[in-house]
C-alpha cells in the first residue's frame, strides 16, 4: 500500500491545461505525410520528428514504465523491493568470499562490489529489454501511429525505476563503511546523464537489430555474460597492477563497460576524477550514439513490418 | 476540415521468418502472381499494389474483398502504422484506427488504467482524462468490471471497451475493421447512433467489412479490393450488386432496411 502511493507521488502531478472542459474537437489541425521517399534527408528528418514526439508523450513513457513495475509484481508482498533484498544478499554472500579469495580488505571490497554489482545488473537488464524492446510492443506498435523511439525510452525509464530500488543495498553498505567523498562527487550527475543517454541509444540500436534479426536478444545475453567476467566489476584493476600484467591493463582500459562503469563508481567511492575513463566513456558513447541514430533513421520506418 | 489522400500506395511485406526460399513457397508464389521479389533478391509478398483515391468530410467509405485482398493492410497504412514502400499518403486530421479489439492495450491492465494510458496518449489533462473514464464507462456499460484486468473480459466486453475508447476521443478520422461485428444487437445499435452524430458533424469513416448489410447501411461509397489493387470503385448498391451473387444481394439489402427500421 505504502508503494503504490510512493509511486503515486512520483506520477507527474495534474496539469492545470484546458480550464477543465473536455472539449470534443481537442486536435489541433494537422497534416502528416507520409511518404514513400527514402533518401538520407528525409530518413534522418523522420527520425528526427520520431524523437520530438516521443519526448512530446513523455507523460504516457512515465505511466507506462510504473504500471510495467506494478504488474511485474501485482499481488507480491515485497514488491520490487525483492529485487532489493536479493541484491543485497548477493553483495553481501559474494563480498567476503571474494574478499578472503583476492586478499582484499572487506571494508574497501564491499563498497567496490555492492556499487559495480548493481550497475552491472541495470546495465545487463537495459540491454536484454533493449533487444527486445520493439518485438515485446508489437501489440502497440500495430494498433496506432505512435513514435518507435518510445518504446526504447520505455525500457529505460522503467530500468533507472528498478534502479532507484536497488540504490539501498549501496546505501547500508555505504552506512556501514562510509567511503571519504571529495570533490569528484560533483561530476555524478554528468556520469548519470551521460548513462542515461547511452542506455537509450543501446536499447534503440538492438531493438531496431532485434526486431530484424530473432538472434540476437540471446547473442547479447552471451556477450554480456562474457563481459561481465572481463570487465573489472568483481574485480578492480589495481588488483592486477602488481602481477605485471601490462597488456591486459591496455584491454582493460579499451573495454568500452570499463568507461561507462567507472565514471560513475569511482566519485561514489571517494576516488579521484578518473580521466581516462571519461575520454574512453565519451568516445564509446559519441560511436554508440552515432550509430544508434543512424541505425534508427535507417530502419524506422520498417519496424512495423519485422515485428 | 478532414481528408486522406492514397496516391499509388503499394506496400510489400519481406519474408524473412520461417522458409521463406522453399522450392514449395516458390512455386506457390510463382503460380498466385501475388509474390515478388525485391531489389536484393528477398521475397515479398506484394499487399498492396499501386492504391489511388482520396477521402473528403463526410465521407463513408467501405471495403469489400476477399480475405487477403489488402484491406485491413490499406487500414493500416491509412493509419500510418505501415509506411508505404511506394506512393504517400497524405492525413489531414485526427486519425483513430480500430484495428484489432486489443488496440493496444495492455490485457494486464484494468480498463481504468487503460483509458489513463489512451488519455496521457492523447496529451489530456487530469480533468479531461476524468471526462473522458465517465464517458467511456458510461457507454460501454461495462460497469465495475472497468477496475479489473482487461484480460478477464470477454471478447464482446472487449470489443465495447476498445469502441467507447476510440470514439469517446472524438476522432476527424475514423478507421475500423469487421471485428466490430462482435458486439451484441444492441451494442450494435448503440454503436451506430454514436457513429452517426460523430458523421454528422462532418467528419470521415472508413469500414472494412464481409457483411454487406452493414455496409449498405452506414457507407455512402465501397471501395472493392481484389489482390492488393481497387478492383472497383462507387456508391454502395452498383458495387455490391456487382461483388455478391444476386440473391445474396437481395437478402443483404432487405437486412439493411430492417436494420434501419430498428
Amino acid at each position: 500500500m505504502g508503494y503504490r502511493q510512493a509511486m503515486n507521488m512520483l506520477m507527474p502531478g495534474p496539469e492545470k491545461a484546458g480550464a477543465g472542459l473536455f472539449r470534443p474537437d481537442t486536435p489541433l489541425p494537422q497534416i502528416v505525410v507520409i511518404s514513400s521517399a527514402r533518401g538520407w534527408r528525409t530518413r534522418l528528418a523522420a527520425a528526427a520528428q520520431d524523437f520530438h514526439e516521443t519526448l512530446r508523450l513523455w507523460p504516457l513513457i512515465w505511466a507506462l514504465s510504473l504500471f510495467d513495475i506494478r504488474l511485474r509484481y501485482r499481488g507480491s508482498l515485497l514488491g520490487p523491493f525483492w529485487l532489493t533484498l536479493s541484491t543485497g544478499v548477493m553483495i553481501g554472500a559474494i563480498g567476503f568470499v571474494y574478499a578472503r579469495l583476492f586478499h582484499q580488505d572487506v571494508g574497501a571490497y564491499l563498497p567496490f562490489l555492492a556499487v559495480s554489482l548493481v550497475l552491472w545488473n541495470f546495465l545487463n537488464t537495459v540491454t536484454g529489454e533493449g533487444a527486445t524492446c520493439f518485438t515485446q510492443s508489437e501489440g502497440m506498435v500495430r494498433a496506432m501511429r505512435m513514435p518507435h523511439a518510445l518504446h526504447a525510452a520505455r525500457v529505460v525509464v522503467r530500468n533507472f525505476l528498478v534502479l532507484a530500488h536497488n540504490i539501498l543495498p549501496i546505501l547500508i553498505v555505504f552506512a556501514v563503511f562510509p567511503p571519504h567523498w571529495s570533490w569528484p562527487v560533483l561530476s555524478l550527475p554528468a556520469a548519470l546523464l551521460l548513462w542515461m543517454a547511452d542506455c537509450f541509444a543501446v536499447a534503440l540500436l538492438l531493438g531496431v537489430i532485434g526486431a530484424r534479426f530473432r538472434d540476437v536478444p540471446p547473442i547479447v545475453g552471451s556477450i554480456m555474460q562474457i563481459a561481465f567476467y572481463l570487465t573489472p566489476i568483481m574485480w578492480s584493476p589495481e588488483m592486477l597492477t602488481h602481477r605485471g600484467l601490462g597488456l591486459s591493463l591496455i584491454l582493460i582500459e579499451m573495454n568500452p563497460f570499463y568507461g561507462m562503469l567507472e565514471i560513475l563508481r569511482a566519485p561514489l567511492l571517494g576516488q579521484a576524477l578518473n580521466s581516462l575513463a571519461w575520454i574512453n566513456a565519451l568516445a564509446y558513447s559519441a560511436l554508440l550514439m552515432g550509430l544508434a541514430f543512424l541505425a534508427f533513421a535507417r530502419t524506422r520506418q520498417r519496424i512495423p513490418y519485422w515485428i | 476540415m478532414a481528408q486522406l489522400l492514397v496516391e499509388n500506395v503499394s506496400v510489400s511485406f519481406p519474408l524473412y521468418h520461417g522458409e521463406s526460399r522453399s522450392l514449395k513457397k516458390t512455386v506457390f508464389a510463382a503460380a498466385s502472381g501475388r509474390m515478388g521479389q525485391d531489389s536484393r533478391k528477398r521475397l515479398t509478398v506484394e499487399a498492396l499494389r499501386d492504391v489511388s483515391f482520396s477521402l473528403h468530410t463526410g465521407d463513408r467509405l467501405g471495403f469489400i474483398g476477399s480475405n487477403g485482398a489488402g484491406k485491413t493492410t490499406l487500414l493500416r497504412a491509412m493509419a500510418g502504422i505501415y509506411e508505404p514502400v511506394g506512393g504517400r499518403i497524405v492525413i489531414e486530421g485526427l486519425v483513430t484506427a480500430l484495428l484489432d479489439p486489443g488496440q493496444g492495450m495492455n490485457m494486464e491492465l484494468t480498463g481504468y488504467e487503460n483509458i489513463r494510458l489512451r488519455a496521457l496518449f492523447n496529451g489530456y489533462s487530469e480533468q479531461q482524462t476524468r471526462v473522458l473514464q465517465e464517458d467511456v464507462a458510461q457507454f460501454a456499460e461495462l460497469g465495475n468490471f472497468l477496475s479489473l484486468p482487461v484480460r478477464t473480459y470477454s471478447s464482446g466486453m472487449i470489443v465495447r471497451l476498445g469502441f467507447a475508447l476510440a470514439t469517446a476521443i472524438h476522432p476527424q478520422i475514423l478507421l475500423m475493421d469487421e471485428w466490430i461485428l462482435a458486439g451484441d444487437a444492441a451494442f450494435l445499435g448503440k454503436a451506430r447512433q454514436r457513429l452517426e452524430t460523430m458523421v454528422g458533424s462532418a467528419e470521415i469513416l472508413v469500414l472494412s467489412s464481409h457483411n454487406a448489410a452493414i455496409l449498405m447501411q452506414w457507407c455512402n461509397r465501397i471501395i472493392w479490393m481484389e489482390g492488393g489493387r481497387v478492383h472497383a470503385d462507387g456508391p454502395p448498391e452498383e458495387i455490391l450488386s456487382a461483388y455478391l451473387p444476386p440473391e445474396q444481394f437481395e437478402q443483404a439489402k432487405t437486412a439493411a432496411s430492417a436494420l434501419t427500421a430498428v
